[in-house]
This record gives structure tokens, sequence and C-alpha cells, in this order.
């Protein structure tokens, strides 16, 4: 057996190990506002964007005014993101005169980019000006993620204050996450991608003779900028129709490698931060090594499968040895392909570097079933550590039942009122994922979009509604998802599997500040061990698995029976 | 929103502290656009210009005093004397790069696996050698702008360019060694060769030995699909 691939695998998990626990300890120190060694030049701009907004950073807010300054805030980033490309024609930087977007893409697309989803139903380099890109689309990158960053620290404040009735300040959570995290780590990333060959200009589209004479319309634009926080941000969505396929995206086995450590930095960090904040850091651990496992088992069976290839194309007289080349680039082969296939989609990124849709049946399964895990294998930035947090309050219900006690979290009483609002953000999701499945399949406009046919049709549908819902962003790409139905109901399964998982969760964040601290006894759950791990991994594969099994039988476990039997559609 | 929270019996002066939000939001949008959408993109251009010029500004080549496209952008090339690049479903009729993508087809498609049959029978006809056909030579790429070939690929090709261009195999084979890749840190990506660049050097290969017009101008012509 050829070892290159799975050391690949391994190489980088080591890389996100080593970057944990730094990236996690500055994490802490930025939203705790302890001095950093960028504080001399982004402290004064601090105080400038809080004068210019008239914001009083240490004024503290409830969770309810929390949560309503994030509801508020990304209503008027939906907005502006709305007008800015119904208005892009009467705009500066559209060197291509590109028209105004339709409003039904136009409703998809700014949703799509405030929710962190990054579902792209238009092709960038023909639809959106520069403008559009870099001011609307780019500054939600930003802003999306940064909007998650702060919900996952105002969760831990609610961990960490006891009989308290305020969470932190979203405003200052945001602006601090904004300049100290985000944009000097995206800043430092995009000239390397342009270096690399990532274009970072505002001219139009070159008309090139090429060398035997034919004609290319060739983009150029403001790409570097954006690739580097598409991928920080766990955006994922690019400039350009092909994201990180494209050449000019990810030029290089260099840049390629870059983007997969930017997905899962924060994410990763965020689980020292946790522990660190809490004063349990081995609690913090425990956390990281439950997404460690879930996502080696997954990773390492979409490498296998890629690797193995398609047995059809090999029976035609197709090289085996390389695996699945159908929708892949020759700099990245299968394996980097199917690794990033994997890191994507457990961290809701949703950026590609391989079209999902010809993956092998059980690497397209490892990408939706990441998802549907609820985007918690790592998770987006600030929601993968929110995501797991209603996790490890099921984890401990459960336990507690277990033992007939009164289930406790790091010292907080765990009770109906936070179950019930944690079972509410794990059933959103399910419902937007089966619910919007259920109709797409079921209606004609829905059937419509499908362009493979046999199981696979079914699993584009499957993986769109999944995509959606777990603010993920990437795509079985041939399913023609600029109608009119799926413009609207994909995006409110982005809205709702963003805000209606946000709002409970905070809650329970708000609710468990208010309560007393218990004194932890030997009767209490230790949420620190190999044990507690293993309850988590089983809570998280249980509720996934459970719930999807039937429709992932249906789609991608039942494509693969009939590829390895040669069956074509 | 303001149905959610103004049912609230906890919220005092609801109205007004949703104002506040309103007002506070817009500003702090304004703000952060400037910053985050103009200021920045600037910034990381103003460094591109300075550190990597040519890089940044979409790494375009050029040959006989004319742009003859990018480095990263896969190309067509039809005539016997160059490498081909992989199949490309970028737009209808291939590398077209205001369309990229890949043809989304899947394992169990047809389509696919008619295209891939039709595919290894060209190169089986073209490229005649022993044992299966290289992989990417048969399938279309993510981007449909692949610039690269797999060197197994690059190889396989020889024969026919050496016959083509009359430069003997092993002067070729040096071409394609010299503009082999490999993987980066010995392990991430995998080894291949920028098929536009290979071209150019064939070209200029080709043009020192037969000083007169280069073979690849007489080639032009050819625009079929």
């Amino acid at each position: 057996m050829n070892a290159l691939p799975y050391l690949k695998v391994g190489v980088y998990f080591l890389l996100i190990l080593a970057l944990t626990k730094p990236i996690g300890l500055y994490l802490e120190r930025v939203f705790t506002k302890e001095p950093t060694f960028l504080d001399p030049i982004l402290a004064p701009l601090e105080s400038l964007l809080s004068r210019l907004s008239g914001i009083d950073p240490k004024k503290e807010q409830g969770w309810r005014a929390y949560t309503a300054a994030m509801l508020v805030f990304n209503g008027a980033g939906l907005l502006l993101v709305y007008a800015f490309q119904r208005l892009q024609e009467l705009l500066p930087l559209n060197p291509d005169h590109l028209p105004a977007v339709s409003p039904a893409l136009a409703f998809n697309t700014a949703v799509s980019f405030v929710t962190n989803t990054n579902w792209q139903a238009y092709s960038g380099e023909t639809t959106m000006s520069h403008l559009t890109q870099m001011a609307a689309l780019a500054v939600q990158n930003f802003l999306s993620a940064a909007t998650g960053l702060a919900l996952a620290i105002a969760v831990i404040r609610g961990l960490t204050r006891a009989e308290s009735k305020t969470i932190g300040s979203f405003w200052s959570d945001l602006v601090r996450g904004t300049l100290w995290v985000l944009l000097p780590v995206s800043l430092v990333a995009a000239i390397f991608f342009a270096t690399q060959g990532v274009v970072q200009d505002f001219s139009g589209t070159a008309l090139v003779k090429t060398l035997e004479g034919g004609v290319q319309k060739i983009p150029g634009g403001p790409m570097a900028s954006q690739e580097s926080i598409k991928m920080f941000g766990t955006n994922g969505g690019g400039f350009l129709n092909a994201n990180s396929a494209h050449p000019y995206a990810n030029p290089t086995p260099a840049t390629n490698l870059l983007q997969l450590a930017l997905i899962f930095a924060v994410p990763a960090g965020l689980t020292t931060t946790l522990g660190k904040m809490t004063g349990k850091n081995r609690h913090g651990w425990a956390a990281f090594w439950a997404m460690s496992i879930v996502f080696l088992a997954s990773t390492l069976l979409a490498v296998w499968s890629e690797q193995r290839g398609n047995p059809i194309h090999h029976a035609l007289g197709v090289d085996a040895s390389v695996g699945n080349m159908e929708g892949k680039e020759v700099r990245f082969g299968a394996a980097d392909s199917a690794l990033f296939a994997s890191v994507t989609t457990s961290a809701s990124c949703g950026a590609v570097n391989a079209m999902h849709d010809s993956l092998t049946p059980l690497a397209g399964l490892v990408a939706v079933l990441n998802i549907q895990f609820g985007e918690v294998i790592f998770g987006g930035v600030g929601a993968g550590l929110y995501g797991i947090f209603v996790f490890i309050v099921l984890t401990v219900f459960i336990a507690g039942l277990m033992v007939g006690r009164t289930p406790e979290y790091l010292g907080k009483k765990i009770e109906a009122h936070e179950v019930k609002l944690a079972m509410l953000s794990v059933l959103v999701l399910t419902f937007c994922i089966l619910g919007g499945t259920a109709l797409g399949v079921s209606t004609k406009a829905g059937l419509a979009g499908i362009s493979n046919a046999g199981p696979h049709g079914l699993s584009q549908v499957l993986y769109a509604f999944t995509s959606a819902a777990g603010n993920n962003g990437s795509a079985f790409g041939g399913l023609n998802a600029n109608s009119d139905f799926y413009s609207v109901a994909v995006a409110l399964a982005m809205f709702f599997g963003r805000f209606w998982m946000i709002v409970p969760i905070i809650g329970i964040a708000g609710s468990l500040a208010a309560k007393k601290r218990i004194a932890e006894t030997s009767g209490t759950f230790p949420v620190d061990g190999p044990l507690f791990v293993a309850l988590l991994v089983g809570v998280i594969l249980i509720v996934g698995a459970l719930t999807f099994f039937p429709v992932l039988a249906l789609g991608p476990i039942v494509e693969e029976l009939l590829m390895q039997a040669g069956r074509l559609f | 929103m303001s149905s959610t929270f103004g049912k609230n019996p906890g919220t005092k002066n609801g109205g007004s502290a949703m104002r506040e939000h309103v007002v506070t939001s817009i500003r702090l949008l304004l703000s952060l656009t400037a910053l985050l959408g103009l200021a920045y993109p600037i910034a990381v251009w103003g460094a591109a210009q300075l550190l990597a010029a040519k890089a940044s500004s979409g790494s375009f080549e050029t040959a006989e005093g004319r742009v003859v496209g990018s480095s990263l952008i896969g190309q067509k090339f039809a005539a016997a004397e160059h490498f081909r690049s992989r199949p490309s479903a970028a737009g209808d009729g291939g590398w077209d790069a205001t369309s990229s993508g890949g043809s989304n087809l899947a394992p169990t498609s047809r389509k696919l696996a008619d295209s891939v049959k039709a595919a290894v029978e060209v190169v089986r006809k073209d490229d005649p050698a022993e044992g299966p056909v290289q992989a990417d030579a048969v399938t279309s790429s993510g981007s449909g702008l692949d610039p690269h070939a797999s060197p197994a690929y690059a190889l396989r090709q020889v024969a026919r360019i050496a016959a083509a261009t009359g430069l003997p195999e092993p002067r070729i084979r040096e071409l394609v060694a010299r503009r082999t890749e490999g993987r980066f840190l010995g392990l991430f990506g995998e080894p291949r060769v920028n098929v536009l660049l290979l071209n150019l050097d064939v070209d200029a290969a080709a043009a020192e030995r037969a000083p007169a017009p280069a073979p690849a101008a007489a080639a032009t012509s050819d625009l079929r699909q």
C-alpha cells in the first residue's frame, strides 16, 4: 500500500496540533483585553472605530441585548450586501460593466455571506463587480466570522461567570476579533498568496491570443485579499467560480497547505481558549480530541476512497494508481483533494479545491456527513465551539441521567431549560436538512435542478440543504441552484441554520451566567478524561447517524454499491 | 427580530435600546467597510506590487513580443508539435477562463464514462504506448483551467512531439524534466509539468534548430474544439 496519502493527513494533523495552543492562548488574551504585541498599532485603530461608531467598549450587555445587537448588526450587513449587488452597475470598480444582480440571487447571496455560509449560486467572475466582491462580500467574510467568534467567547463567559447579568459587549468582541485576529493574519496570508500567483489587481478581463491562436478571456481583480479571509474566516466564498480549485485562487501545493491550515486554525485554537478561560485546560483538550477522533476517521475514509478511484473508469483503460482525478487538479492530486474536502466540510468552510459532485460516493458521504454532525468537528470560526457546547450539554445530561443525578457542567447545574434549548438547536438543523431535501425531491421546481441521474440526484439535493443549514457553502455543483426555488429555499435554510441555532445557544449561555456556582464533588461527572471524550464522540455520532442514516443509505451508500457493480445512469 | 425581543418583559425601554443598536450597527458597518473593504485590499495590492508584481498581476507570459496567455491558466493545445492540456469542462468549448469549473458529473454518470472512453481512444491513437492511459489525460479538472499535466502524461507525448518538431527525443525529455515541479516539502501536492511553459520551451528549441518560421506559428489556424 502506498502510505504517502495517509502521511499527508498525519503531518497536516500534527501541524494543527502544534498551532492549537499558541492560537488559543492568543485568543484568550485578545478577549480578556490583556496586552498583546499588536497593541501599539491596533489599540489606536480600535479607539478610532469606537469613536466613529459611538461604542463604549466597557459597557457590558446581558444575553438579550448581546443577541439583539448581533441580529441588528447582521441585518444591516444583509441590507448593505443586497444594495451593493443591486447597484453595482452605477458604482465604481466595475471594469467589465456587469449589470445589477437579479433580486432573488442578490437576496440569496446576501443571506449566504452574512450567515458565514457562502453558498454561491453565481459565477463570481461574470456576476460580481470588483467593488461588490471586496466591499460587500469580502467584508462579510470578515464580519460573519467575527460574529461567530464573538458568540463563542460569549458562551465561554457564560460558563466562567456566576450570578452575572452580563456576558460581555458584542460591539467590543466584534471589533477586537476583527482587528486582533482576522485582519492581521489575512493580511499576511494574502500577501503570501499574491507572491505565489494569486491575482491582486483592479483590472478587468484581459483578452489574450493563446499560443496556438485561440482567444481566451482571463479575469482580474482583488482575489488575494479575499482568498485569505475566505479560508481564515471559514467562509469559503471565493472570487472565482471554481473556488480554490482555480489556479488563480490556489496556485501551488504550498498555498493549498496554508489554506488548509487557515481553515482549522481558529476553530482548533478555540478549544484551548475554552480550557484556559474556564480554568480547565484538560477540558479544552478533551473537546479537541473528541473533534480529532471524528476528523481523522472521516478523513482517512475519504482519502482511501479517492485513492482507490473509480472501477468503471479503470475498466475503460484508465490508470488506477493515482486515484479519482475527475474534478481534480494535477498539482493537488486525489489525496490532497480528499483531505481538503474533509477539512472544508468539517469546519463549515465550504471552499473546495476539487469538485465534490465528482467525488467517489464514499468521499461524498464523508463530506455531507461531516456537515450533518452539526459542524462541530472543529467547525466554523466560533460556530464550531458553540456547536460542540451544545453536544457537551447533551453529553453531561445523558451522563447525569445514567447515574440519576442532576447534571453539572463546570460548576453549573444543567436543567430542563438548558437541555430544551440545546435540543432546539439540534432539531433546527435536522428540520432544515430533511425538510428541505424532502421538499426538493417532491416538487417539480426542486427536481428540475438535478443534473445527475440515479441515487446521485438525491445526494445533490441532500447536499444542498445540508450545506445551507450547516452554513457550509460547498455544493454538489452540478445542481442548478440559480432558480427561484433553490434561491429562496436554500436562503431560508441558511438563515434558520445560523440564527435559530445561535439564539437558543446564547440563551443557554445567559442562563448559565446567571446561575450560582456549585462545588465539585466526587459525584460530579468529570469532563476531561477519556470516558468523557468517548461519550462526547458517541453523542455526536449517534445524533448525526441516527438522524441521517436512512437518507444517506438511499444516496451515497447505494451509489457506492452500484458503482462497484459497474452500474451507470 | 423586533417581535422576538419586544415581547420580552426583561428588556427595559426596548424601543430606545433597539434604536441605539440600529444606529451603532450602521456606523460600525460603514467604518468597517472602509477599513476591510477598501483599505485592506489596497494595502494587499500595494505590498503585492512591491514584492511580486508579475505573480500578482496574472502571471502572463510573452513570446515573440506578444502575450500568449497565463502560466497559471490552462489553454487548448491541438497542434502535433505541442504537449496537450487535460480535457476541460470550463465553458462550452473548454478552457473558457470566464467560466471556470468542472464537469460535475457523478462517478456513476454514463455521460462521464462515455467521455472518458472517447478520450482514452484519442490518447491511445495519438500517443500510443503500453499500459493504461494516465488518469489526468482523460478526466477534466476542477477548474477546467488546470495549467499542468502529470509528468507521466507529458512523457507519453514525447515521441509525437519529436516526430512533429524534428527535435531528438532525449532533448524533449530533458525539457520535460526541467519543467517538472516536485511536491512541496517532499510531501504535499503532486509532481506536475506546466504545459504552456513547456510548449514555449519546445517552440524555442525547435526555432533554434530550424531558424525558419517557428512550427507553432504554422499551426495556429487550428481552432477546432
